[in-house]
């Protein structure tokens, strides 16, 4: 496949319909004036600082991993305003959308948290907001869609396809094809059309950055490896990116292998799909023989996702980082262990990373220091954990 | 590459008529009904047809040709199936040029090259890739031209010049010029076309100019031909009739029929 823009390798690209394709090249060129300017630049790092608090902690697990070798830091993004790590790369679009003199937002979103990053944005900078969400994912992030509305978002039911996060993504980008004029898609991750993989990555950069000085503080060295989840891929591409160039520094990228990789049932992208066009790039995708997108499943609803960014792709076939798939019922283990053993929540997502490290630290042999992306927190899983973790009166978590 | 578009629109010319292309989507509501149903257009006066093969994603589309997908999918047509029911037709029908309507994806599942030869084989002349805009186009429009189909590309209300150029140059067969921004759909509807980026497009030597999205009505149709462009399209103004009668052959295909001449007859009012 020819790529013209956006290219990461042979992946990426512009697959969109025409009538969007001037849209994304002004917002193309927006963002590279912008990133030239250090009017903007101060702008977003002083919202990043005074109104989501950055930057996060690196926090070095005190009890897990305690009869390991390993040395298991967090990155907390769970920490960030909003609860998890979109609100970085939102704060950043909602700038640039201004700076474009568009006035109202659209957005898609699966566990909710890029939707409530959105309403944040909205609410602050006074914009109209849309955000769609597929009507399952309404049911099991019930307290997100009441934050969202709270913050005076209009979040909008989508009940096509698997009513899920790909279907909301469908859902904004029909939208765009007619609001362009005045509206920016503030999209919640490194996958869809050029610029977004770019831009996305650029303002969740951050992560990345933060990890490496205070892993380098805290140790005197780089770490061993990188942990983070892969739904759509923005928070392991926003830690991953200023370690891309670190090549002793193992990248893995974690998806959600669901009900287990040799099911039907999960939405491991880039272990079980193949490269194809879905939502604006050649990536990995999850389909059929004849190109049918196929339904994915996950227990987080943010993993949920048929597709993966163009990246991720590259970054797989160059063999830079490696990919796996971590169950449903090793997330929710995960999910438990953490908030036993730390007195930390992590979103359902973050779980997924944290299982495979755990995993990897219970194999080392040797010394080691892992930095585990915790991308958001669990308040919002709540709900949907109950019914898997049967507790007894004096806690626990047991199974 | 075949020379049906050029010829369709050739007599059409001499006729002083504009061209009607109704759309409908292969496999819906099942493959054996979406054959008559093409049949039914072609003997209502249909210039040339559009046709769909459903995909799970259809950003472009509207919610009337988004059920219609599902129908067929629903009901298990593959690419294959949709493509055979043309390779029946083609035999039939030797003359009438077919467009088909897809997204990227469609393409690329068993393989460009497989997919763009197996298309030739069914007689069809033209593929729009809905997802594929002129600057990203290049592997398709090689692997179409090289099996001998023609790339049809879309002209946006917002093109700009140079856009207008690039797509007048890349677009085979004729140009979708769109009649509004947005999705499919016929609720809401076309505004005239600017007749001065038709007259733009024809000045930098493009095909046949062909406007799709929001036309429904015969009256529409004109205001199409009378801004200067060769014919119209409609889509989702044809599938809401399948939809609305689908336990009822004989009135989809009465109801087609009407519909389709009467959209017919509105491209003879204006004398070119």
């Amino acid at each position: 496949m020819k790529i013209t823009k956006g290219a990461f390798g042979e992946f990426g690209g512009m697959f969109v319909p025409e009538i969007l394709v001037p849209t994304l090249l002004d917002l193309e060129r927006a963002f590279e004036d912008a990133q030239a300017d250090p009017v903007f630049k101060a702008e977003f790092e002083g919202l990043l600082k005074e109104y989501a608090g950055r930057e996060t902690p690196l926090y070095r697990c005190r009890n897990l991993a305690g009869a390991t070798k390993v040395k298991l830091y967090l990155k907390r993004e769970d920490l960030l305003h909003g609860g998890a790590h979109k609100t970085n790369q939102v704060l950043g679009q909602a700038l640039l959308a201004r700076r474009m003199g568009k006035t109202r937002l659209i957005a898609e979103t699966g566990a909710g948290q890029h939707g409530v990053a959105t309403a944040i944005a909205g609410a602050l900078f006074k914009m109209k907001t849309r955000v769609y969400m597929g009507s399952k994912d309404m049911a099991r992030q019930a307290p997100n869609v009441f934050r969202m509305r709270l913050m005076g978002t209009e979040v909008v039911p989508v009940e096509t396809g698997s009513c899920g996060l790909k279907d909301a993504i469908n859902e904004a980008l029909r939208d765009w094809a007619s609001s362009y004029g005045d509206t920016h898609y503030l999209l919640g991750t490194v996958a869809g059309p050029h610029p977004f993989p770019t831009i996305v990555r650029e303002f969740q950069r951050v992560i990345g950055r933060e990890a490496k000085r205070q892993i380098i503080e805290a140790e005197g060295r780089l770490p061993d490896a990188v942990f983070a989840c892969v739904g759509g891929g923005s928070n392991a591409m926003g830690i991953f990116a200023d370690f891309i160039d670190e090549t002793n520094v193992k990248l893995v990228g974690v998806e959600p292998a669901g009900h287990g990789l040799h099911t039907e049932k999960h939405g491991a992208t880039i272990e079980k799909g193949r490269p194809g066009i879905l939502h604006g790039s050649y990536s990995y995708v999850l389909q059929d023989d004849d190109g049918q997108i196929r339904e994915s499943h996950s227990i987080s609803a943010g993993l949920d996702y048929p597709g993966v960014g163009a990246q991720h792709s590259y970054l797989h076939s160059t063999g830079r980082a490696s990919y796996v798939g971590v169950t449903d019922t090793e997330a929710l283990d995960a999910f438990a262990l953490l908030s036993r053993e730390e007195g930390i929540i992590p979103a359902l997502e973050s779980a997924h990373a944290l299982a495979h490290a755990l995993k990897c630290a219970a194999a080392a042999t040797t010394e080691q220091v892992y930095i585990v992306n915790i991308s958001g927190r669990g308040d919002k899983d709540m709900e949907q954990v109950m019914p898997y973790i049967k507790m007894g009166e004096n806690g626990g978590g047991a199974k | 590459m075949s020379q049906r578009y050029e010829k369709m629109f050739e007599k059409l010319k001499t006729r002083g008529e504009g061209a009607f292309i109704p759309f409908v989507m292969l496999g819906d509501p099942s493959i054996e009904k979406s054959e008559a149903i093409v049949e039914t257009l072609i003997e209502s006066g249909a210039d040339a047809l559009e046709l769909g093969i459903p995909f799970s994603d259809p950003v472009a589309d509207g919610v009337v040709i988004q059920a219609a997908a599902n129908r067929a999918l629903n009901g298990g047509s593959t690419t294959d199936d949709c493509l055979a029911i043309l390779a029946g037709v083609r035999k039939r029908h030797p003359e009438i040029p077919f467009g088909l309507l897809v997204y990227a994806n469609l393409v690329l599942g068993r393989g460009m090259e497989r997919f763009y030869a197996r298309v030739f084989e069914c007689g069809v002349d033209s593929v729009l890739v809905a997802d594929v805009p002129t600057l990203s186009a290049d592997s398709f429009t090689e692997a179409a031209s090289k099996a001998g189909v023609a790339s049809v590309f879309i002209v946006p209300p917002n093109a700009s010049d140079e856009t207008l150029r690039d797509i007048a140059k890349a677009s085979k067969g004729y140009v979708y010029f769109l009649g509004r921004a947005g999705v499919t759909g016929a609720e809401r509807e076309m505004t005239a076309p600017l007749s001065s980026k038709i007259a733009f497009l024809k000045e930098a030597k493009s095909p046949p100019v062909v406007v799709g999205f929001g036309i429904s009505r015969p009256e529409h149709v004109k205001a199409c031909l009378a801004a200067g462009a060769d014919g119209a399209i409609a889509g989702s103004a044809t599938v809401s009739i399948v939809a609305a009668h689908l336990d009822d052959d004989r009135k989809t295909r009465e109801e087609l029929g009407q519909f389709v001449r009467s959209m017919k007859a509105a491209t003879r009012s204006v004398k070119q």
